[in-house]
C-alpha cells in the first residue's frame, strides 16, 4: 500500500520546522518516528499535501534532569527512555516504554509522537497524567507549556495550534515514599492496549499522602480518574480502598465494544488492573524493585 | 506529482544513490529498486514483522518507513547475514531445528534475533520471546524458532 503522493521537507531546526509548516499550511504535517502517521497514510485516512520530517532535528532527543526536574526531548524514542539511567530509577517510566507494541515499532516512535496524536490508545499520555507533566510547545508566536491534564481534547484533538510543535515533556521525579506502576493489557505485542492503567502513590507512615490514577485506551481521550485518586488519599491501604478505588476508576471510564473486546470485558479489566497497578505502586513506594510490564496471552 | 528527492543509502555495505517519490516506502526500495527480495512484505500494516531490517543497527519495520527516512543510513537485510559463501550461525541453526516451514517469516526473525544476540549474547528464554515478539510465524508454533536462537546464541559464544 502506497501513501497518496506528499511533498517531503526535512526540518533541521525547530525554528526551520515551524516556519515551513507555517508557509504550507493546512495541508501539512509534522512527522517524527512514522510510527502513528504512516500507518493512517497508508490507509489513506488522512489528506495531507506536505510532511516535514522533524526526526533529525539535533537536540530533542535528550533526557535531561536538572535537580529534581526531569525533561524527555519529544524526539526520544520508546527504546532510549527504556534504556535510559532515568528509567532504571522510575520504574514507571520503563513499564511503560518497554511495552509498547514490539522492539521495531520502540525504535521509531517518540514520546512527542506518542503525546502529539491524541490517541487515546497512546500509553504515553496517560502515563504522563500521573506524574502532573507538562508539555513543552513551539509555534509561531513563541513557547509555551501546557499542563498534560486537558492536552488531549477529544480523540485525536490535542491543544497544539496550528503549525506549533511539541519540542518536550517535564515533570518531577517522584521522591522518596512515592512509588508508581502502569499496568496494561493486550492482544500481542504489536497491538495498542485493550486497556491500561497508571498509578502513582506517595505514602507517608502508611498512610497515602497523593494519589494519581489515569486510565488510557478506556474513551476518546487518556483519562484522569479523580475520584479513584480521592478514594486512595488520606487513607491507609486496604481492600476496602482499593476496591472502592477500582470501582471509581471503572465509573470513569468510557470503554466501547470494538475488536479488542467488549465494553464490559474492558470495565473487569480496568478494575483489575488498577488493583494491580496499586499493589505495585505501593509495593515500589516502599523500595521493593518489581519487574512489570505490558501483558498479554 | 510530488518532487522526486535523490538520497544514499548502504544496504549490506554497497552504497546506492536513487532519486525517489516521498511516498516510497523503505521495503519497496529495497525490494523493487535494488532487487534485494529477500526481504517479505507480510501483512505491510506494521502487524508481522516479516519486513524487519536493521537501520543504523537499529530494527525497524521496512513497510512503516519511507525511503526519504532512511536517507544517509546503513541497512543490513537478511541477505547481508552471510560472510564470505558462508551462512550465518542463525541461518545454520534455523535450518538444523526446522525454525521454518514456508520461511514467509524467516527473514524478518533472522534479523530481529541477530539484533536480540548482538544486544544480548546469552539470552533466556523469556529474553528471547520479548525479543522475537514483533514477528509473527503462522507456521511453526515458535518452538523451533526458540531453540534455534539459544542454539546459536550457545554456539556464538563458544566460536563452535
Ligand atoms: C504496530 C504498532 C503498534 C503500536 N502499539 C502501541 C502501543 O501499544 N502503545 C503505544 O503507546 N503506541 C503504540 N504504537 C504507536 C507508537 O508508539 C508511535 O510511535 C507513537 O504513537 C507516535 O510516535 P511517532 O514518533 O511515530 O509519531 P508520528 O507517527 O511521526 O506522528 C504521530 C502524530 O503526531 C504528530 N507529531 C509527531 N511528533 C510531533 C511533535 N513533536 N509535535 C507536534 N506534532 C507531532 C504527527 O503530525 C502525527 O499526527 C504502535 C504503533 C504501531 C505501528
Ligand atoms: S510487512 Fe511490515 S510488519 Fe508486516
Ligand atoms: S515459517 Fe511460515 S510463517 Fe513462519
Amino acid at each position: 500500500m502506497y501513501p497518496a503522493p506528499f511533498d517531503y521537507h526535512r526540518a533541521n531546526s525547530v525554528d526551520e520546522a515551524i516556519g515551513m509548516l507555517s508557509d504550507i499550511g493546512e495541508g501539512a504535517r509534522v512527522m517524527a518516528g512514522g510510527q502513528s502517521l504512516l500507518p493512517v497514510l497508508k490507509m489513506r485516512f488522512d489528506e495531507l499535501t506536505d510532511i516535514v520530517d522533524i526526526g533529525r532535528i539535533p537536540d530533542l532527543n535528550q533526557i535531561e534532569e536538572n535537580g529534581n526536574g526531569v525533561s524527555i526531548g519529544a524526539l526520544t524514542t520508546h527504546s532510549c527512555i527504556a534504556a535510559s539511567a532515568l528509567a532504571g530509577s522510575v520504574p514507571i517510566l520503563l513499564d511503560c516504554a518497554s511495552g509498547i507494541a514490539d522492539v521495531q515499532v520502540r525504535s521509531r516512535g517518540t514520546i512527542g509522537g506518542s503525546v502529539a496524536s491524541g490517541d487515546p490508545s497512546c500509553d504515553w499520555p496517560a502515563l504522563l497524567h500521573t506524574l502532573d507533566a507538562e508539555i513543552q510547545c513551539q509555534g509561531p508566536n513563541g513557547t509555551r507549556t501546557l499542563d498534560i491534564n486537558g492536552f488531549v481534547e477529544d480523540l485525536y484533538q490535542t491543544a497544539l495550534q496550528p503549525s506549533e510543535i511539541i519540542t518536550g515533556i517535564r515533570f518531577k521525579r517522584p521522591g522518596a515514599g512515592s512509588g508508581g506502576a502502569y499496568c496494561a493489557f493486550k492482544r500481542c505485542a504489536p497491538a495498542y492496549p485493550t486497556t491500561s492503567v497508571g498509578v502513582q502513590l506517595t505514602i507517608t507512615d502508611g498512610q497515602v499522602e497523593s494519589a494519581r490514577v489515569a486510565l488510557g485506551s478506556s474513551g476518546l481521550t487518556p483519562i484522569r480518574a479523580q475520584q479513584a485518586e480521592a478514594e486512595l488519599e488520606g487513607q491507609s491501604l486496604g481492600a476496602g480502598q482499593i476496591g472502592r478505588a477500582a470501582d471509581a476508576a471503572v465509573a470513569a471510564s468510557d470503554p466501547v465494544d470494538d475488536q479488542r473486546g467488549s465494553a464490559d470485558f474492558k470495565r473487569q479489566l480496568i478494575a483489575h488492573l488498577t488493583k494491580r497497578a496499586i499493589g505495585i505502586a505501593e509495593r515500589r513506594a516502599s523500595g521493593e524493585q518489581v519487574v512489570n510490564s505490558h501483558e498479554y496471552y | 506529482m510530488s518532487e522526486r528527492i535523490g538520497i544514499t543509502v548502504t544496504v549490506n555495505g554497497t552504497r546506492y544513490e536513487r532519486e525517489v517519490e516521498p511516498r516510497l516506502l523503505l521495503v519497496q526500495l529495497i525490494r523493487e529498486e535494488l532487487r534485494l527480495t529477500g526481504t517479505h512484505i507480510g501483512c505491510d500494516t506494521s502487524y508481522c514483522g516479516a519486513c524487519t531490517i536493521l537501520l543504523d543497527g537499529e530494527p525497524v519495520k521496512s513497510c512503516t518507513m519511507l525511503a526519504v527516512q532512511a536517507d544517509g543510513g546503513e541497512v543490513l537485510t537478511v541477505e547481508g547475514l552471510e560472510k564470505d559463501g558462508k551462512l550465518h550461525p542463525l541461518q545454520e541453526a534455523f535450518s538444523e531445528h526446522h525454525g521454518l516451514q514456508c520461511g514467509y517469516c524467516t527473514p524478518g526473525m533472522l534479523m530481529s534475533a541477530y539484533y536480540l544476540l548482538e544486544q544480548n549474547p546469552d539470552p533466556s528464554n523469556a529474553e528471547i520471546r520479548k525479543g522475537i515478539q514483533g514477528n509473527l510465524c503462522r507456521c511453526t508454533g515458535y518452538k523451533n524458532i526458540f531453540a534455534a536462537i539459544s542454539d546459536a546464541a550457545a554456539k556464538m559464544q563458544t566460536g563452535s
